[in-house]
């Protein structure tokens, strides 16, 4: 075989959107391949958080902001699905890669770190936004949808799955053990959601437990998620903006480094 | 020409302390095919690793055709294809998709990859099985997935960690005429064995390493022109006295009552040899080679100050293997 020329810089970013994307095809293919694992329980749990929160329980609520309680939990549970799919597709998908050891089919190809992320997250992306359609459209079933600000939703959505995606990552990166990846959804990413307003207002909580509420990053997409639907939010949307991509920014550079380190994949 | 690989003083200490590189220096020409040789624990497949970026190395530098996998890792890693010495498959893909998978990390193009795969799955014997989920493969053909993965770009520097561990005779030689056809076509070969008659039949380069260290590394020729005694074991007919054995012309110790095991050194000869046996009416059922000339070199190269335990009698290459 002669010597390949010098890559050209047009060649070299061809290589990496195939890279890109055999790694993101991959992803799907995995989630699609057991989607009786990973599309049809979140539809099942929410459609019972739907029947049970929302039309038995909501009924006797009444209104919450101004809206009635069905209309006001959807977007924070279409939301509690997302983060939970994005983040459990990730930080599953990742960790049998390092668990099976086919990671090192990656390692030893020329494809820089940044890819490997990227496509990770494409595939968490994917999930927590095919999840999100599935379970909006199981919702229609209990409220009238009404979008008041269709590109918040869009990019709220977006950016949360990104985050999470990002998030599931790096805990791959540091899990050893199964029992690794499932600490952090249970003692962290549960109570965060449960408790980012996705049930209440926090209007409605003592003024001491509305400041550590303030605290709680998760509060800020359910709420500009919900303001994107119903146009009132218990805070600022550009502050949720800026969180989530301060958020991002932060979980990106620390995955570079990991990675580029090799912490967790390269002995 | 610039060499398809080269080592500078390669150091690896892993993290609880152990030390398995201990400041290799290596150099394999282009176009070679290339034997690392060394004991369990020698070494080797860390070298390997650190090459193929799945390890870290403490210290020094590697170079592949050139390219210093620091400095300018795409191109050093474009180069090289690895097939280690554990199954490190998706074993819930089918055997195609791994193989267009890994060429799509290198670039190529799913059409393209899938066409390059036939290729060698068919080469390998594996197409019936291209369908199948990984997790269903015999061991022996798992080796050959990860040789046809390690070529999906088409490398011009092929290292295989004990390719052959497992395999049955019948498919290793395919294995053997295969990789032999890559080499003529002019990619480099760099490969580790424990059967050594493999290593002695194929690579024309040879280096041995141990505890860390490169303790030989010289042409396969200039290493077996240096091997200066062979064993030799007979079969006898009728069984030689004990204080015969003595009197034989070379050293000369029984294995049991029908054996026994001698030693000629350079420029002992058979026919004395024979002479001796027929002045005492000793016939001689068969012969064989003790060890084969390579592994006897290795024992002298590697062998640890004290002997490890090994039954009278047993072949080394039983004990190696
Ligand atoms: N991840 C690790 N952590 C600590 N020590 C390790 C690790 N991997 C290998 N070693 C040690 O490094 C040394 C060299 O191991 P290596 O796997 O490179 O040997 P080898 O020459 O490939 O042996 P074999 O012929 O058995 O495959 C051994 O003593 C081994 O115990
Ligand atoms: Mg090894």
């Amino acid at each position: 075989m002669s010597a390949p020329a010098a890559e050209s810089t047009g060649a070299r970013w061809r290589r990496y959107w195939t890279a890109f994307n055999t790694i993101a095809t991959r992803e799907t293919r995995r989630y699609l391949r057991i989607w009786l694992q990973t599309l049809v329980p979140p539809a099942i749990t929410m459609t019972l958080y739907f029947v049970i929160f929302g039309s038995l329980i909501g009924e006797r609520i009444g209104p919450v902001a101004g809206f009635d309680y069905m209309a006001y939990i959807v977007p924070g549970l279409i939301m509690m699905s997302v983060i939970t799919n994005a983040y459990t597709n990730v930080v599953s998908s990742f960790f049998g890669a390092k668990f099976q050891r086919f990671v090192e089919e990656l390692l030893v190809a020329p494809v820089p770190g940044w890819i490997i992320l990227a496509g990770f997250v494409a595939g968490g992306v994917g999930r927590a936004l095919l999840v999100g359609l599935l379970v909006t459209g199981v919702s229609l079933f209990f409220w009238d949808v009404s979008i008041a600000h269709p590109w918040i939703v869009a990019s709220v959505v977006l950016l949360t799955a990104i985050l999470f995606s990002l998030g599931g990552f790096l805990n791959a990166i540091f899990a050893r053990k199964f029992d690794d990846i499932s600490i952090v959804p249970t003692f962290v990413l549960t109570p965060l959601t449960y408790l980012g307003g996705v049930f209440y207002s926090i209007d409605m909580l003592p003024a001491f437990w509305q400041q550590v509420s303030l605290a709680n990053p998760v509060l800020y997409m359910v709420n500009a998620f919900r303001y994107g639907f119903l146009g009132t939010a218990d805070i600022p949307i550009a502050i949720a903006y800026g969180i989530i991509g301060l958020v991002i920014v932060l979980l990106t550079g620390i995955a570079l480094v990991l990675l580029e380190r090799g912490t967790g994949i390269r002995t | 020409m610039t060499a398809a690989l080269r080592l500078t003083n390669l150091q690896k200490t892993y993290r609880n302390g152990h030390r398995a590189l201990d400041g290799v220096d290596l150099e394999v020409a282009a176009g070679d095919f290339f034997a690392l040789l060394g004991p369990n624990g020698a070494g080797k497949s860390t070298l390997i690793g650190i090459v193929s970026s799945l390890v870290n190395k403490s210290a020094g530098r590697v170079e592949v055709f050139g390219h210093d996998l620091d400095r300018e890792p795409e191109a050093a890693k474009r180069c090289l294809g690895v097939v280690p010495q554990e199954f490190n498959c998706n074993n819930f893909e089918k055997v195609i998709d791994v193989v267009i998978t890994q060429a799509g990390y290198y670039g190529v193009p799913a059409a393209q990859a899938r066409a390059q795969a036939e290729v060698y799955l068919r080469q390998l014997g594996l197409w019936e099985k291209h369908q199948t989920q990984v997790r269903e493969l015999s061991g022996g053909m798992r080796r050959r997935l990860m040789i046809a993965r390690a070529l999906a770009h088409q490398p011009r520097l092929l290292i295989l960690d004990e390719p052959t561990a497992g395999v049955d005779i019948e498919i290793r030689r395919s294995m053997w005429r295969f990789v032999e056809e890559l080499n003529a076509q002019g990619v480099t070969i760099i490969l580790t064995t424990h059967y050594l008659e493999e290593a002695e039949a194929l690579c024309r380069n040879i280096a041995i390493i141990d505890r860390g260290a490169i303790v030989e590394h010289a042409p396969m020729r200039t290493l077996l022109a240096k091997l200066n005694r062979e064993t030799f074991v007979l079969y006898l007919q009728t069984p030689l006295a004990a204080e015969a054995l003595r009197e034989s012309p070379y050293p000369m110790r029984a294995l049991d009552a029908e054996a026994v095991e001698v030693e000629l050194r350079e420029g002992d000869d058979l026919n004395t040899l024979f002479r001796w046996l027929d002045a005492r009416q000793v016939r001689v059922r068969s012969l064989r080679n003790k060890a084969n000339r390579l592994e006897q070199l290795f024992l002298d190269l590697t062998q640890p100050a004290t002997a490890p335990p090994t039954a009278p009698g047993v072949p080394a290459a039983q004990a190696h293997a």
